[in-house]
């Protein structure tokens, strides 16, 4: 093609994505002349360069266009949704003709007087609403005539200079005379007196200097004309405003020649190369790691820190913000508003937000089937909003940011939600899954159901959405780029998608393990954490049935078996140092006395009959007991969590996933290969399809866990507990969310200092506090420790044994007045203590609540409390505490989720709400409750670890009745006696 | 380089029309005693025993993937691929072809030398052939003292076609 026409095209292309984006906001705001001269001049370049390059069609259709906008630039014309949508009509002929150009390299056949007579149509009668109506019936006729004449006086010259020159200035000319043509067209005679000039101009000898002449020439004669017919102001107040933008425009011009277009092949070409680069520099540095001292060092290391940069630059020319994804969004979501006759307002956040260019090409299309989906099923029609008590106008809000190397992506909606019912009803109609089966899911699993092929929800199908090509594409396409997409929705509330995605796909950085003696690459994106299960620690792979399982910080985790997964089984006949060792035909080997066609297994029976003497390890690894000493990948798919036992983890490495060839494309738990720093080939797991092989469809309770801290309400909840045993054998028990871990700590590391017993522990110096006082550590062997953590403080406490983690409703049946106790309860069968964590931390840091723990065992009677509290911790240190005091206590973690209840129909005595919260904070939430809501009556008081005389004024003025420390509990108690004492009182 | 596919296309195309005068070169290599030959224009290279990372749940004929100076390459091991019982000694040799961008590594008995074979010697494979040989042969040339079966390296790598057939 043509280096012009394509120069033309990508540019053109540009700008009408920009006017896309500009008139939406145009419409939204009508008065910005800025934008408004932005959007003409866009409009107007496409109509320059159109004639420029000799394409009359295209030329035509942006001149009509750009009539409508001058007037409305002039002001003559309203911005109103028909003239937009007129406007965005014309920009998608001209696409629809560039498209066209582009494929046959030639203006397509035809014209287009249909569009150009109703923008021309528009062009006068929008004028004359504006206008006078005397004014305009003159102008009208007279503009027509004048019209022609233009196109004739422009196309006349041309001809005439037929040089590339001539054709330059005339170019200039017309823009020059577009400056001043807003009040030309109101006076006919100036115009056709214009346009005889530019043809004299021009076809005379069209010398660029003479363009701003001429326009300088015709200026004062159009000014002067319009003035009388139009007391007004305006068109001359038009044009001083337009010329400013045009100086910008000059400015920007500079700064775009600052930057250079580059074939994308070009980029990718190099990205190539730089990931060779790295393989090979990391080969080197692997080398170099072997050898003890060697000159290559000094060099090594300089190469090594130039390749970073290298890499870092090269990616950095590929990096795009992923507002460039979403230009198209608020075009489209207009659209759909008129087409739906909805509201929707788009808030689209982060968009600088910077990813590869290929992800971004890749998310494109996914997201913006998402954004539609949103607004097409997701909101509700504006009079169904108002009956739900929303506002008419409905909004979806796209949100970008990085977290740890990762780009995530929200997709939000305050719609109705996605219905289980109708979900369910869908599937039995479409078969996807029996009723039988939708009976045992949870409503998380069931939502999932949305990411399955053939199911869309929407009851019929609109011209938008719902062709069937849903969510399971989209799921599709984010996984093939290694990323996840989650989702969380609540009937009548909104539906959340949360997409997580690498930053490259070029390269990742990928956990490399081994198995059966073969190493493989797990992509760090979806390893959440490792952990190591032998007998000798606390995590122990339990079975059920044969079916391996990991207790997990108080959650099971499925586990499964990398081993049993790829078939590696038994037939690594060797051990790994050989295998290492061995050249290629080891595995051949192995497989030798088996005919092509059978399974490998045959073959590796006999192997280790041959071997089974040496192979000890090998022996161990048939059995259960493989599992002695194994490592697990925790894996994060969606919502789906799940372990992956393999038998050792080296260290992370950075790694170019390459395709793996065609024959093996069919193996879904590869999604690559690639050749590490040793120079080895290693296969690149694929956790979606390792999860998709276990039978799983990212559905899983992970989320469950979320919804039900949200809820920690519901009375008599069963809390887990973990019970112990401390000094004597009476088994002591503490809940278990206050537990941030269970360690256990080398007492020769333990120190003295400052009157207690310390030690160093993840950077930080531990206190470790004894259950007795007096109690002596013993000075060596190992000893476990229940660590305690709120906000950067960590605190160990010794213990003697962990006995067993009781999930019970914690029901204190015994109030106890030692200090350290909150009392007896029976759990697991047992009277066991329950011991006051709160007490503990005081013992660690004096600080950490301001008061010594009170006696105070005022009875409660029963009343019922609501504590909204975003720190679980807080929740569960007051809890229990409230529990005893004889309170009924209802947990909620925010404001929000306390509105919830409310709306559930919930009653309480007394609210004990925190100040600092996330989304609502506690002042909001006090005013919102008092003066709008069922509980505008129960007595709040606030909650705060700070307290000062503004604050507490504050709190008085939002609707708290009393206002108390977060650590003084003792205020607290007493706050809560005296609050409901004036209640009684009063009623 | 694309040229010179062309040109082996062309040729094979040549060698089953089976009329042809001109010479045609070959790297010729033993699976199980017999002498087989690939055109020398498709062949990349030649490998002796290199370290293969074994792909689990992959057809067994392949026998896993290497690092030839920076491309993975995958290997096959062509006496599985051809139904043959694997071979019993553990040195073997490797012949590195493309097939639709992609790098194999043939793994064979032993490579032998390149022969310039006259066309006039080619037969169309007998129509009593094993059928597992038949599959992926184009035809035969005589030899002085014996036959040398020509491989269709595109067949052998082509597995769209087997699964489509």
């Amino acid at each position: 093609m043509d280096d012009l026409l394509s120069e033309f095209l990508t540019e053109t292309n540009e700008s009408l994505a920009e006017l896309d984006v500009e008139l939406v906001q145009l419409e939204q705001n009508p008065n910005d002349q800025e934008l408004l001269g932005n959007i003409f001049r866009l409009m107007h370049t496409i109509k320059g360069t159109c004639g420029f390059l000799g394409l009359p069609r295209l030329e035509s259709v942006a001149h009509a266009g750009e009539n409508v906008l001058g007037k409305v630039r002039d002001g003559e014309i309203e911005v109103t949704p028909e003239a937009v949508t007129l406007i965005l009509e014309s920009i998608d002929q001209i696409r629809v003709l560039l498209e066209q150009l582009e494929a046959t390299e030639a203006e397509p056949e035809g014209e287009d007087t249909d569009l150009i007579a109703r923008l021309n149509a528009f062009a006068d009668g929008g004028g004359a609403a504006a206008a006078t109506p005397a004014e305009e019936s003159a102008a009208a006729p007279a503009e027509a005539a004048a019209e022609p004449a233009e196109a004739d006086a422009a196309e006349a010259p041309g001809d005439a200079a037929g040089g590339d020159s001539g054709e330059v200035s005339l170019d200039e000319l017309e823009a020059a005379f577009q400056a001043a043509k807003g009040p030309e067209e109101l006076a006919a005679e100036a115009a056709a007196a214009e346009a005889d000039e530019k043809a004299e101009d021009a076809s005379a000898e069209a010398a660029p200097e003479e363009a701003p002449a001429a326009a300088a020439e015709s200026k004062p004669e159009a000014k002067a004309e319009p003035a009388p017919a139009k007391p007004a102001p305006a068109p001359a107040k038009a044009k001083a405003k337009e010329a400013a933008p045009a100086a910008d425009g000059k400015k920007e011009g500079s700064v775009a020649n600052q930057s250079l277009r580059v074939n994308v092949d070009v980029l990718e070409n190099l990205m190539t190369m730089v990931s060779e680069l790295v393989l090979t520099r990391n080969q080197l540095l692997q080398i170099l790691r072997s050898q003890s001292e060697s000159e290559f060092a000094a060099p090594l290391q300089r190469l090594n820190h130039v390749v970073s940069e290298l890499q870092e630059g090269v990616m950095a020319t590929r990096m795009q913000p992923i507002g460039n994804a979403w230009a198209k969004l608020p075009r489209i979501v207009r659209d759909l508003a008129h087409e739906l006759d909805k509201k929707i307002d788009l808030v689209m956040k982060g968009a600088e937000t910077e990813l590869d260019r290929q992800v971004l090409e890749l998310i494109k299309d996914p997201l913006t089937h998402m954004v539609r989906n949103s607004a097409d099923h997701g909101l509700e029609e504006p009079a169904d909003r108002l009956a739900a008590g929303k506002p008419e106008t409905g909004t979806v809000i796209l949100n970008a940011f990085h977290e740890g190397g990762h780009i995530i992506i929200e997709i939000s909606d305050d719609g109705k939600g996605l219905s289980s019912e109708k979900i369910k009803k869908k599937c039995i109609d479409n078969g996807l899954v029996t009723e039988a089966d939708l009976e045992t899911m949870t409503e998380q699993q069931i939502q999932q159901i949305i990411f399955k092929a053939g199911f869309s929800t929407a009851a019929e199908v609109t011209s938008v959405s719902g062709r069937g090509v849903g969510m399971d594409v989209v799921r599709t396409n984010i996984e093939k780029i290694g990323g996840t997409i989650e989702l969380t929705s609540v009937e009548g509330r909104g539906t959340k998608f949360v997409i997580k995605i690498p930053l490259t796909l070029a390269i990742v950085s990928a956990l490399i393990v081994e198995c059966a003696c073969e190493r493989f690459a797990i992509p760090q994106l979806s390893v959440v954490e490792l952990v190591r299960a032998s007998a000798h620690t606390e995590h122990t792979i339990e079975r059920i049935n044969d079916t391996p399982v990991l207790r997990l910080r108080n959650r099971l985790l499925p586990l499964v078996n990398l081993r049993d997964l790829l078939k590696l089984e038994k037939a690594a006949g060797l051990r790994c140092g050989e295998a290492a060792a061995e050249p290629v035909q080891a595995p051949v080997e192995v497989s030798a006395e088996a005919p092509a066609e059978a399974p490998a297994e045959t073959a590796a029976e006999q192997v280790p009959a041959a071997d089974a003497g040496e192979a000890d390890s090998q022996a161990a690894a048939a059995g259960p007991e493989e599992e002695d000493d194994v490592f697990v990948v925790v894996a994060q798919i969606g919502n789906y969590s799940m372990g992956i036992i393999v038998d050792r983890v080296f260290d992370t490495e950075e790694i170019v996933v390459k395709p793996v060839a065609p024959i093996l494309r069919d193996i879904q738990l590869f999604s690559g290969n690639t050749i590490l720093g040793d120079g080895s080939v290693v296969m690149i797991l694929d956790p979606n399809g390792i999860a998709a092989s276990t039978g799983e469809i990212s559905v899983v309770e992970g989320n469950e866990d979320a919804v039900k801290d949200r809820s920690t309400a519901s009375r008599g909840d069963s809390v887990a507990m973990l019970v112990f045993r401390a000094v004597d054998d009476t088994p002591k028990a503490v809940p278990l969310a206050l537990v941030a871990r269970l360690e256990e700590i080398d007492l020769a590391q333990v120190e003295f200092s400052n009157g207690q017993y310390v030690v160093q522990y993840r950077g930080q110096l531990m206190p470790l506090i004894l259950m007795e006082p007096g109690q002596q550590l013993e000075s060596e062997g190992r000893q476990p420790v229940l660590v305690f953590v709120d906000r950067n403080r960590t605190m160990g406490l010794v213990v003697k044994e962990i006995v067993d983690i009781v999930e019970d409703r914690m029901n204190i049946e015994l109030s106890s007045d030692r200090a350290g106790y909150i009392g007896t309860a029976v759990i697991g069968e047992k009277a066991t203590d329950v011991i006051d964590a709160g007490y503990y931390l005081t013992q660690a840091f004096h600080d950490w609540f301001a008061a010594e723990r009170g006696k105070s065992e005022e009875e409660g009677s029963g009343r019922r409390l609501l504590l909204v509290d975003d720190s679980p911790f807080f929740r569960n240190l007051l809890q229990p505490l409230l529990t005893v005091s004889g309170y009924e206590v209802v947990c909620a973690e925010s404001a929000d989720a306390a509105f919830e209840l409310c709306e559930a129909g919930e009653d309480f005595d007394v609210i004990i709400s925190d100040i600092e919260m996330p989304g609502m904070d506690g002042f909001e939430f006090a005013k919102k409750v008092t003066s709008d809501s069922r509980w505008a009556d129960v007595p709040m008081v606030a909650l705060s670890s700070f307290t000062n005389a503004s604050d507490l004024e504050r709190g008085r003025n939002a609707g708290f009745k009393d206002y108390v420390a977060k650590t003084d509990r003792d205020a607290l108690l007493n706050t809560l006696q005296d609050t409901l004492t004036d209640l009684r009182g009063a009623a | 380089m694309s040229n010179g596919e062309q040109n082996s296309a062309e040729t094979e195309q040549g060698a089953e029309d089976g009329a042809f005068a001109e010479t045609e070169d070959f790297v010729t290599f033993v699976i199980a005693d017999q002498l087989f030959g690939i055109p020398v224009l498709k062949v990349q290279d030649v490998l002796s025993a290199h370290n293969i990372t074994r792909i689990p749940l992959a057809p067994p004929e392949i026998a896993g993937s290497l690092n030839l100076r920076g491309r993975i390459v995958t290997a096959m091991d062509v006496r599985l691929r051809l139904g043959l019982p694997s071979r019993r000694e553990s040195v073997s040799m490797s012949i590195v072809a493309e097939h639709d961008g992609e790098l194999y590594s043939l793994m064979v008995d032993s490579v032998g030398e390149v022969l310039a074979l006259d066309g006039s010697a080619f037969e169309r494979n007998p129509p009593t052939l094993d059928p597992k040989i038949r599959d992926y042969s184009v035809g035969i040339y005589r030899l002085d003292d014996k036959l040398l079966v020509v491989l269709d390296v595109n067949r052998l790598l082509d597995y769209e076609r087997v699964q489509a057939a």
